[in-house]
Formats: C-alpha cells, structure tokens, sequence
C-alpha cells in the first residue's frame, strides 16, 4: 500500500520553503486559510500574506495588481471559487496581461464530498482551459505538487494548479524530477492507454495492473499538465488504438476533451472518457461518491474492456 | 406561541444541529447555531407559510444566503412537518434529501439553493421584485453573514433593493463577529455596518439576535416601513448555546465528535440524548 499524502500540506511547505528565498513571494487567500493551508505561510511570512476575505474576485484582481509590480503571486481559496466565481477577473485582469499570478485552487473535483454541489467544482478545468495563456496543472500527489509549485514559482506568467481535498497516495520517489510540459508515463503496454490526471491516477494504475492479469497490457499516462497538453504522448497512446481517459471533473472540456482534441487531428483512434456525465453531483463521502458516479479502478477497467470490445466488433 | 414556547423550540432545534453534525461528521456548527433564534422567530411568528403546500404561491419566502447554517434550517423545517425528522440524521450522506447545503430541487421547503456566499441578496430581490410586478402582498427574507459581507455582490445587490424600493424585503445580518479565519475586523473589516447599510439607503434596525422579543418587534416593525428595504442587524454568539462552542472561530466548519455532541446535548437539558 502506498503511503497517503496531503497535497494541500505540500503546498503550504513549499510554499515557506519558497519564501524563505526569495522576498519577491506574496501569498493572498479568501478565508479559507485553514482549509488551503495558506494559514502556515501567513504563520511564517504574516507581512507577505494578506488576506482578502471572502472576497474572490478581489482577491484576483489585487493579485494582478502586486503581479504587475514585480511580485509573484499565489492566491488560493477552493477551486469553484478561484474559477467560476472570479473567472473574467482571471482572464482579463491575469491571463490577458500574462501576470504571474499562480492560483493554487484546492478542493478541486467532486471529492470535495459532503458539502455537496456549491463546493464542487467540476468544470473549472474547462472554464480554465478555455482562456489563453494560462497553464493549467492536476497534480496526482504531494510529491508532484511540490515540483509544481517549484515550477510555477520559476515560470513567468498565469498558472492554475488544482488540488484535492483528499489527501492521495504517494506515487513518485521524493527526488521526483521531470520535464513539466511531458506526461509521465507510469506504466507500458500496447493494447491500449488509459490518461489520467488527478487523484484518477492511482485508480488508473490499478486499473491497468488488474487488466494486465488478463494479459492485457495498458499504457499509463500521467497528464498532470493539462494545458499546454503533451501531444506526443496523446499520439503514443492513441497508436495503441484505444484510449480511456479519466478525470474528477465533468466529461465535457477537461482532461477527455483537451486528449480528444488531439487525437481528432493528429491519430484518430476510439476514445472513452470516464468523468461526471454532465449532471450535478451531491453531498456524500467521496467513497460513496466515486461509486454512484462512476469514478473507481473498476469502472475504469470496465470502460477500458469495453472499448476493447468495441472496436474489435467494428474491425 | 409565546416566549416560552419559542425558547423551548430553539432549544430542542440547537439539539437536533448537534446530532445532525455529530451524525453526518462534517458541517458547520457555528453559524447555525448563531441563527436559531432568527430562523425560529421567522418561522414560528412572522412569516406566513404553508408546510402542507411549499408551493403556494403567496407564501413569504426565505432566502438563507449563508447557505452553511442549513442544519437550522432543516431542524425547523422537519418540526414543522415540510419532511420526516428521520431525513435529518442522513444530512451529507449520498442519497440523501439534505444536501450540505441548501437545494431547493430536493427539499421541500427551500425557496432558493445556496451555498456559494454573497449571492443571497440578489436572488432575494429577483423574488421582491416579481411580488411588486405581480401585485402581491408575500414578504421576502433573507439571512446573511457578517463575513459575507466581503462579498462585492453583497453591495451591489444592496442598491438594487433601495433603487427599486423593495420594501417587501427584510435583510437579517447574523452579526457574530466571526468568519472562518478569524474575527471580522481583523479580514476584511466591514464595519460599521449601521452606517453603511443606511448610507446604501436602507432602514436600519440594530438588535440582540437571541432575543426573540427584539426580533419580532423588528420583523414586525419592518412591515411598516415604505419605500426602503430594511435590515435587522442581529448581533449574536457563534456557536452559541454550547459553551466550549462560543465565540470560538475554530467551530465554524469542524462538527462535534460524538463524545464532544453528547457533552453539548447535556448542557442543552438532553439527558438522554435527541429523540430522533
Ligand atoms: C463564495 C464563497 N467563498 C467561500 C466560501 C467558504 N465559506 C463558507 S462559510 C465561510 C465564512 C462565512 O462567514 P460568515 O458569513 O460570517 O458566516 P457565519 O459566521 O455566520 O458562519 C466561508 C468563507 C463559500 N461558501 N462561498
Ligand atoms: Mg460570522
């Protein structure tokens, strides 16, 4: 069993690590210091941290404002919030002028669980994707979060980086270093490839390893970088000729869309996305949740066999 | 109901927000328990209402913009007969008819789904405006936070409401001096409110929010005034009624584990526990 980590915890380490170097470091939040975990940076740097309230759009525009003077800015509050409630304030005020603002947007996905739909943010991928400029990052564990937060600290201009409520199992060593523009791919196989991004990483992996019993070998593919996306490792996965993608947000514009579009142009092949089908989600614990809609390792292997199935009926 | 009576209701409404938190083992028991004599008075003697008929369409209505206190909400719903008491101990569970916040769809009773701070106001004077297009007589009420008052959205809806004179609409401020990450002057600092709400053209009432003698008088006060929204500013206790709950910023979205419930149930007179 893999150890499980809090990528909100890793994010506020780096966070002091971080600032402890370079002065240049100023965190904003919107009262949810304690649940991003903002609250140890404040603890530590109280002069570089303000605290906007419950205050979204604000908080975003003032980020612009500091971005614009020379600062690099981390604003965080729940990801629902950082995208949908401030998103013309992000693509104009952020994304247009390519200020380094990073939003650290936690509580990403429908695995927010039980405060239900007004927390759950399962379209911010999409709404996000859709603005120039930005780049956008899912980590998978604390130890990716911690790269990420390095590399967008190092990188001028827009990021959103989406975090979980949930803290998920350990998958990279601690030297963890990588090429931040590539997917990573986790596992070989040539009958098909599951991308996944997120906390529907480990399940994917799972997924794969019961379908590799079977003598069915799958490929995995991290996709912790959404946008720009890693076309090359859309292409290898799509040479496979079967492809699942798997996401803790909505099937329309995330993950599934932004590898189908690539696939589209560049090696068309038949794709199935696993993610929330255009519906609302509810209250109830993730375990519960990831059951009813259709969000586990099982669905995924049963996803992946069916397309399978598919596409040997049409051939 | 009298006075007695009333305080009765809180009481046992404080117990099933206790239960209800320690069962669904997430929520927020601060602020609902800061509201309860709000949303009683409201319900109990002001507003008129029909738990056989949710739909009617000249009941008042109710807004609760601080979509988190849905606890109290819902505790007071059930002893009024909108839903069986039995939904309340599957609050937060997949499945169930009480989402962790306020959903009008599923629940009967709730005239507005909420949860995302700051857009109350707003959907309350939507509601305000269509009774004076529609020549109706119903009331509008809607409970906001004293934190979310950060909210631009708050200040933009308030306008509305004093440009097109909605004097229909009453505003409850749960003025509990606290939001998540601290004491309210010490965020964003929105005081003072009194000056404020008037200067944005609202009559203002400045009252203790757990005396239901102050509330009625001002929620009945508030009827007669023409021409302007009003406000009650409800100065209460977070947390109030639990004692190691009060004033404390630290029981805003954390429940009781059911040892720290069942202390809290005694101090509210349940010896043996809510009946469920
Ligand atoms: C738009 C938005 N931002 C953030 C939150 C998270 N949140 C939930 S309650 C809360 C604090 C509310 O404070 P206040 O209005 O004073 O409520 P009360 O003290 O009555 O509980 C916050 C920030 C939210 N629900 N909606
Ligand atoms: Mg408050």
């Amino acid at each position: 069993m893999n150890k499980v980590s809090s990528l909100r915890s890793a994010y506020a380490e780096t966070l002091i690590e971080l600032g402890k170097k370079h002065e240049n470091l100023i965190v904003l939040d919107a009262d949810l210091a304690m649940s991003t975990k903002t609250v140890l940076f404040k603890n530590t740097f109280p002069e570089r941290f303000f605290d906007m309230g419950i205050s979204e759009a604000d908080m975003m525009g003032t980020a612009a404002g500091l971005a614009s003077s020379g600062k690099i800015v981390f604003a965080s509050t729940f990801a629902l919030f950082a995208s949908g409630r401030a998103w013309e304030q992000v693509r104009s005020a952020i994304c247009y002028p390519k200020l380094s603002v990073k939003i650290v947007a936690t509580h990403g996905g429908i695995s927010v669980g039980p405060d239900g739909v007004s927390h759950q943010a399962a379209e911010d991928i999409a709404i996000m994707r859709a603005v120039p400029n930005i780049r956008i990052i899912v980590p998978s564990d604390a130890t990716q979060t911690r790269f990420f937060i390095h590399e967008a600290y190092k990188t001028p201009g827009p990021f959103y980086i989406r975090l979980t409520r949930p803290a998920l199992p350990v998958i990279y060593e601690d030297r963890y270093n990588f090429n931040p523009l590539s997917a990573n791919k986790l596992k070989d196989g040539e009958d098909g490839a599951i991308i996944a991004c997120g906390i529907m990483v480990f399940p994917s992996l799972k997924a794969a390893e019961k379908l590799q019993k079977e003598g069915i070998g799958i490929k995995v593919f991290d996709m912790s970088c959404i946008k720009p996306v890693d076309r090359k490792a859309v292409v290898e996965a799509a040479k496979t000729g079967h492809v699942v993608t798997c996401e803790d947000h909505s099937t329309i514009g995330g993950l599934g869309d932004a590898v189908g579009d690539v696939i589209l142009s560049e090696h068309p092949c038949y794709i199935s996305k696993v993610g929330l089908s255009d519906r609302f989600a509810e209250s109830g614990s993730w375990n519960k949740l990831k059951e009813k809609y259709g969000l586990t390792e099982e669905r995924i292997y049963k996803e992946m066999k069916n397309l399978l199935i598919k596409v040997r009926q049409k051939t | 109901m009298d006075n007695d009576e009333l305080k009765e209701t809180a009481r046992l409404v404080r117990g099933d927000v206790i239960e209800m938190l320690a069962r669904a083992g997430s929520g927020h028991p601060g602020g609902s328990l800061s509201a309860v004599e709000i949303i009683v008075t409201l319900y109990y003697k002001v507003m008129h209402h029909n738990p056989h008929n949710p739909h009617d369409d000249n009941r008042d209505r109710f807004i609760l913009s601080k979509g988190h206190a849905a606890p109290t909400l819902y505790s007071i719903l059930s002893r009024l007969g909108y839903f069986d008491r039995t939904h309340l101990w599957s609050l937060r569970k997949c499945g169930s008819l009480l989402q962790g916040h306020p959903y009008t769809f599923d629940t009967p009773g709730i005239d507005a789904s909420t949860g995302s701070l700051g857009q109350g106001l707003s959907f309350a004077n939507g509601c305000a405006l269509s009774a004076k297009l529609d020549k109706r007589s119903y009331r509008i009420y809607c409970v906001i936070g004293d934190g979310e008052t950060n909210e631009g959205q708050i200040w933009e809806a308030a306008m509305t409401s004093a440009r097109y004179r909605l004097d229909n609409l009453c505003t409850v401020l749960d003025f509990n001096e606290l939001q998540i990450d601290g004491r309210i002057q010490d965020i964003k600092n929105p005081l003072p409110f009194r000056e404020k709400w008037e200067a944005f053209g609202w009559n203002v009432f400045e009252i203790d929010g757990h005396s239901f003698e102050e509330l009625n008088q001002a929620l009945e006060q508030a009827k007669e005034i023409k021409g302007r929204p009003s406000i009650i500013i409800a100065h209460t206790v977070k947390g109030k009624g639990v004692s190691f709950m009060e004033g404390k910023p630290e029981w805003h979205g954390t429940p009781p584990t059911r040892e720290e419930a069942d202390i809290a149930l005694r101090e509210l007179g349940f010896v043996d526990g809510v009946t469920l």
